[in-house]
């Protein structure tokens, strides 16, 4: 005869396993509602054609998601290029010269800053990048657009791709800074101490040992803030000019996959097939950010086996 | 190195500084006591009570249903099962893919489950997609912190006889509870300031709120919505919002550095 309490013990366990089993499978379940949602559409279309194609005239019933897919990932990489070099730099900053007390204070502000709000971010980038840009990138631009292709553009508002990858730059900067610095502080002393050793300066061991050890990390880190930047969504949609188009400039205004979902799901239900694309289109942002995800996490994984 | 550094952390004061200089000369009492009048958007009387109201019920929903779930799932895996546990394993990658999946998405998920169900956008509706966007962070914060609890504590509350179940409960969240804590305020303070998830499951609505099943305001889609208008004293408003925002969110972050500082304290070493 068991006790009361360890009848509990039992219930309590199968309870909190049924929840923790149901929580496993939670990225299953969405990633299979979406699915079922978009397959209309994809019965209609082939996938291929729904990918490349650029038409996207959705009461004709065409819908080319080429335009979105190009804008997201033009995005992305202003964003990537600019953020970068930036978060390597001050991770190497705060895990190898900054001070103790610098590097231990400099932590929560990251927290804090991956913590503010994307509208904040938006609303910056309305009110201080977009003005910006346009009238003081833009005519500079202008005069160097005869020899660079690329930046020639007629959109002169300043909403575009370029401002776009400015405030995402910032928005992962935060991830890319803490899980860089993170993998660069993980490295173990002694590897310094021999490159040290051997008559190395601080600098020279940096680049030829740290840097190239921690590159996997970086790699994951980079990796990450590429997810992040890729399915970020009101931030964007504030400065990127949501026109439905292939951007051929850095300055062009462009319409990014999340910001497509987020200005028109809330109004498509008299046009046949258009939730059953926007859903096929939360299905791809799900598939790659995931997929980034888990390559991330893979390569964390052996990393932190490497050292630990 | 020092230079990109610094460069970084100008653009970053740089943006608060510009926010809260913006923001500053709107913010008065009207803003945060009254709901929006009639013709409040193309410039008539009113505040943004609606949405600060809004958006506080909803985090704060959330993030207690968020723990609901998450305070058992990362209990059962850090005490029930064994430290290298595949099925843990299993469920700490879950919440990695889970955290990295955007909000738009769980916003339109969420709306999809929704109109399935024949439910309008609601505060309901809203907690739960909130909800589950905030469980994955807040697991894995909490996650970390129960690593952080000495195997010893659980080891010596088991043989003394408790059974797993109460030194789960009684012991271990006993030690870890500032902690947690800290893990809910980030859900929390995610749940504040997201957009996405709640754009098509909350709706929007210019009265309070007043029950689960009607639209609710939420702040930063006050915020989103007045920057959209063309009309300098509304956008102005959005400033002032997006400040109010900012403030929540400084004084949410401030008061888990706070507790997870004396989480660190108290902790049995």
């Amino acid at each position: 005869m068991y006790q009361k309490r360890t009848i509990k013990d039992i219930t309590a366990k199968h309870i909190m396993f049924t929840l923790t089993l149901l929580v496993s499978l939670l990225v299953v379940v969405i990633a299979w509602g979406l699915f079922t949602r978009s397959r209309p559409i994809l019965s209609e279309n082939s996938l291929t054609a729904l990918l490349f194609s650029v038409k996207w005239h959705p009461t004709q019933g065409q819908f080319g998601f080429a335009p979105f897919i190009l804008g997201t990932i033009y995005v992305t990489l202003v964003a990537i290029v600019l953020a970068v070099p930036l978060a390597i730099f001050s991770a190497v900053f705060l895990a190898e010269y900054a001070p103790k007390a610098l590097r231990n204070s400099f932590k929560p502000v990251l927290d804090l800053l991956a913590g503010i709000s994307p509208v904040i971010f938006g609303a910056f980038g309305v009110l201080v990048i977009v003005p910006l840009v346009q009238k003081y990138l833009l005519p500079v631009v202008a005069h160097l657009a005869k020899f660079v292709p690329f930046l020639a553009t007629n959109n002169f508002t300043g909403f575009g791709v370029f401002s776009a990858g400015i405030i995402l730059a910032m928005m992962i900067f935060p991830i890319m800074t803490q899980v860089a610095e993170e993998v660069i502080h993980s490295i173990p002393k002694e590897v310094r101490d021999s490159s040290l050793a051997l008559g190395a300066t601080h600098w020279e061991t940096i680049k030829y040992v740290v840097l190239k050890k921690s590159r996997p990390g970086i790699i994951a880190a980079v990796i990450l803030g590429l997810a992040r930047a890729f399915g970020e969504t009101i931030a964007v949609l504030m400065v990127v000019g949501n026109v439905v188009q292939i951007p051929k400039s850095l300055f062009d205004a462009a319409y990014t996959l999340p910001a497509l979902i987020a200005n028109n799901y809330g109004e498509m239900m008299s046009i046949p097939l258009y939730d059953s694309a926007l859903l096929l289109a939360a299905l791809i942002l799900l598939v790659v950010t995931v997929f980034f995800n888990i390559l991330a996490w893979l390569i964390l994984a052996r990393v932190e086996k490497a050292y630990v | 190195m020092l230079v990109s550094f610094i460069f970084v952390i100008f653009i970053f004061l740089s943006m608060i500084a510009v926010i809260v200089i913006k923001g500053l000369p709107g913010l008065n009492w009207k803003m945060l006591t009254q709901t929006p009048k009639s013709g409040y958007y193309i410039g008539g009387e009113g505040g943004i009570l609606n949405a600060i109201l809004g958006s506080l019920y909803l985090a704060v929903g959330a993030t207690l249903l968020a723990a609901l779930i998450s305070v058992p799932v990362v209990l059962f895996i850090n005490v029930y099962l064994k430290k290298d546990s595949w099925f843990a394993m299993l469920v700490r990658f879950s919440f990695d893919v889970l955290w990295g999946i955007p909000s738009i998405v769980y916003g339109a998920f969420g709306f999809a489950v929704m109109i399935f169900f024949h439910v309008r956008a609601s505060l309901l509706g809203a907690i739960i997609t909130v909800a589950i966007l905030e469980f994955p962070i807040i697991s894995r914060v909490a996650d970390g912190i129960l690593k952080l609890v000495p195997v010893e504590l659980k080891e010596v509350s088991l043989s003394l006889g408790a059974t797993r179940f109460e030194t789960s409960f009684k012991v271990i969240l006993k030690q870890a509870a500032p902690g947690i804590l800290t893990a809910l305020l980030i859900g929390f303070g995610r749940g504040v300031s997201d957009a996405a998830s709640v754009l098509f499951t909350a709706g929007y609505t210019d009265s309070l709120p007043t029950s689960l099943l009607r639209p609710v305001a939420t702040l930063p889609l006050a915020i989103f919505f007045q920057l959209g208008t063309p009309f300098a004293e509304v956008q102005q408003r959005g400033y002032t919002a997006a400040l109010i925002l900012i403030l929540i969110i400084f004084a949410i972050s401030g008061l888990s550095r706070i507790l997870s500082k004396r989480f660190h304290e108290h902790i049995l070493r």
